[in-house]
């Protein structure tokens, strides 16, 4: 018998460094993002539904609602701003049940390759998909009447803190689809949460008009601050508060949901 | 250390299914070791351990030396897994798997660049190599997973049901490839549910049923274990099959196995002569008419039906749904 060492001489023992890590997220980032630009009716499915929001509240209910102080134009196209990032999130859901029904997820998991990679990679790349979406929604906004009213630096400030906080619910958005792993309930599963943050929110009306019970939850919970500090940013005005609180939450998010997730991926089968 | 995989008292239950039951078992650098059994045999579940995806409950299991468990990295870069569905990338084109492939083994950019040229061209997917893999058949599918898997240059390389669901001609060029691998020195692990397949390939077979190890061996040892021939009758009539069975069951050494769609009857049998010339009386006595007659050499599938009480293939081994229902 030949001896191991000789017949499989490339055998030693495999270590990962920091730069093999950035490079193995670079890869699955590609994929991704080679994905996304191949099936670009997906990025057009997740902007239909804050069009016909922003549509409706701006032509058929914006007569109905006043809010003191701005235009209601500008009081509700940040909040769709928000709406297309969250939306946009669910399909890193989605990809994920995907890649793991489809066995991918099992590919990368026998490979010698860092394991933070294949989650890190898709959510950068879904970074990237929800920029793209956003750039279609604020040339939708200013078709609509929008505009910016503050410096072209807090305007940048105001789009970046909605990236942030849509980058935040992407790691959400991968936690669901690794734990349901069925494409269509990751879709089901991840709507919910985004439509009570979303419409339980300061993001169409004033949290002063909802419901007396629904105020305190309302409020204090990240789209209120969110939607909040990204007006200020757009309109002028106090914003530090709502600003800090924003950030303080996406943060939050991204190390509670990054821990639930990499856990999940450790142990995903499907 | 001679040992490329080890596999020590291995158990793995998904509740109260058993999938692995103490599995024991090593394969020889250089060699091939074919798991053979029907679907829900365990295979995959021991293809997955081996691979570092799934943690067996109690046992141990070593790839080149390295534990499956605290050396995973390690042996995550030295093997190569082709599972049992082709996991590749739809809306990659061939090229751009192999490539991911490559920098995930942490290969050099120009280094996964020349393989997977090359890879494409071994496995006649070079015309397809700019593709996406959603135009491709399943036959150019899995020759493209087991592309990916050959990235590495592993040493060590686990196929599960490689040849599963392709048609005759691209199961003979897989199995030529497979070959080729093992000519260069590569040592192979491959489940299968085709005695054929384990037989043509295998220098080593072990049949796996329920979880646990049924059998060992060359496939001249497994066909010894039965301990004799088979004596296959083929009667002329259909309906005379049963008859037929009820005849000649007592001559054997174990019960008979009848396969309707070719009228015949296959009984294993100790003293072969003897039991010919007794089934050949006891038949035409009763005037049965006979296409065939005769002693032949086990097959596998004999050998599989002779240990287990079942046959391998996945068809008959479905067990019966309980709520009855007849049609
Ligand atoms: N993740 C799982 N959860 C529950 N049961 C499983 C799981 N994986 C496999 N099993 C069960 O374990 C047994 C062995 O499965 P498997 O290893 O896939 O068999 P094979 O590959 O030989 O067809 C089967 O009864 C199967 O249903
Ligand atoms: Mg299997």
């Amino acid at each position: 018998m030949t001896d191991l060492a000789i017949r499989l001489p490339t055998i030693r023992v495999a270590r990962l460094s920091p730069r093999l890590a950035v490079r193995d997220i670079g890869g699955v980032t590609k994929r991704n993002l080679r994905r996304i630009v191949r099936t670009p009716q997906l990025v057009f499915m997740s902007i239909v539904q804050p069009t016909l929001i922003l549509l409706l509240f701006r032509y058929v209910l914006s007569g109905a609602i006043h809010v003191p102080g701005i235009a209601y134009v500008d009081y509700i196209v940040p909040a769709i701003f928000l709406e297309a990032v969250l939306l946009g999130g669910m399909t890193t859901a989605l990809a994920l049940a995907q890649d793991l029904q489809a066995g991918m997820i099992d590919r990368f998991r026998s490979l010698p390759m860092a394991r933070s990679a294949v989650l890190a990679g898709r959510t950068f790349a879904d970074i990237c998909r929800n920029a793209l979406a956003l750039a279609f929604v604020v040339m939708l906004g200013l078709l609509v009447g929008f505009r910016f009213h503050n410096s072209v630096l807090a305007c940048l400030a105001g789009l970046g803190l909605v990236l942030l906080f849509g980058y935040a619910f992407t790691w959400v958005y991968a936690a669901v689809g690794l734990a349901v792993k069925d494409p269509q309930t990751a879709q089901m599963a991840a709507i919910l949460p985004m439509f009570i943050l979303f419409f339980a929110s300061s993001a169409l009306v004033p949290v002063a008009t909802l419901p007396g019970w629904l105020q305190p939850f309302a409020a204090n919970q990240p789209v209120t601050v969110t939607v909040n500090a990204v007006r200020a940013l757009f309109e002028g005005g106090p914003v530090l508060h709502d600003l800090w609180q924003s950030v303080a939450w996406s943060v939050a998010i991204v190390v509670v949901f990054l821990v639930i997730s990499l856990n999940l991926y450790r142990k995903a089968t499907a | 250390m001679t040992a490329a995989i080890e596999v020590d008292e291995v158990s793995k239950r998904f509740g109260a299914t058993v999938a692995l039951d103490a599995v024991s078992f090593t394969v020889d650098v250089g060699t091939v070791l074919a798991l053979l059994g029907p679907n829900g045999a365990g295979k995959t579940t021991l293809v997955r351990v081996l691979t570092t995806l799934l943690v067996p409950d109690s046992g141990h299991a070593r790839v080149g030396g390295f534990d499956v468990q605290k050396d995973a990295r390690t042996i995550r870069s030295m093997i190569g897994l082709a599972g049992q569905y082709a996991t590749v990338d739809e809306l990659l084109t061939g090229r751009e798997n192999l490539e991911l492939v490559g920098l995930l083994y942490h290969l050099d950019k120009e280094l996964y660049r020349t393989r997977a040229q090359e890879a494409l061209e071994r496995m006649s997917l070079a015309s397809a190599g700019d593709q996406q893999v959603k135009t491709y058949s399943g036959g150019m599918r899995r020759r493209l997973d087991l592309a990916a898997s050959l990235i590495g240059q592993p040493p060590v390389l686990l196929l599960d049901e490689p040849t599963t669901g392709l048609d005759p001609r691209t199961r003979n060029d897989l199995w030529g490839f497979i070959e080729e691998l093992v000519a260069e020195g590569t040592t192979v692990l491959l489940t299968t549910q085709y005695m054929e397949e384990a037989e043509h390939l295998a220098d080593t077979i072990i049949v796996l049923d329920a979880g646990h190890i049924a059998a060992s061996g060359t496939s001249d040892q497994l066909k010894d274990q039965l301990g004799g021939n088979v004596l296959e009758v083929r009667v002329t009539d259909r309906d005379d099959l049963d008859r037929a069975v009820s005849m000649i069951a007592d001559l054997g050494s174990a019960s008979p196995r009848t396969n309707p769609d070719l009228n015949q009857v296959l009984l294993p049998v100790t003293d072969g002569a003897r039991v010919l010339i007794a089934a050949g009386r006891a038949l035409d006595d009763e005037g049965i008419a006979l296409d065939d007659l005769g002693i032949r050499r086990p097959s596998l599938d004999d050998v599989f039906l002779a240990i287990t009480g079942h046959s391998a293939s996945s068809s008959d081994t479905n067990p019966p749904s309980t709520g009855s229902t007849h049609d």
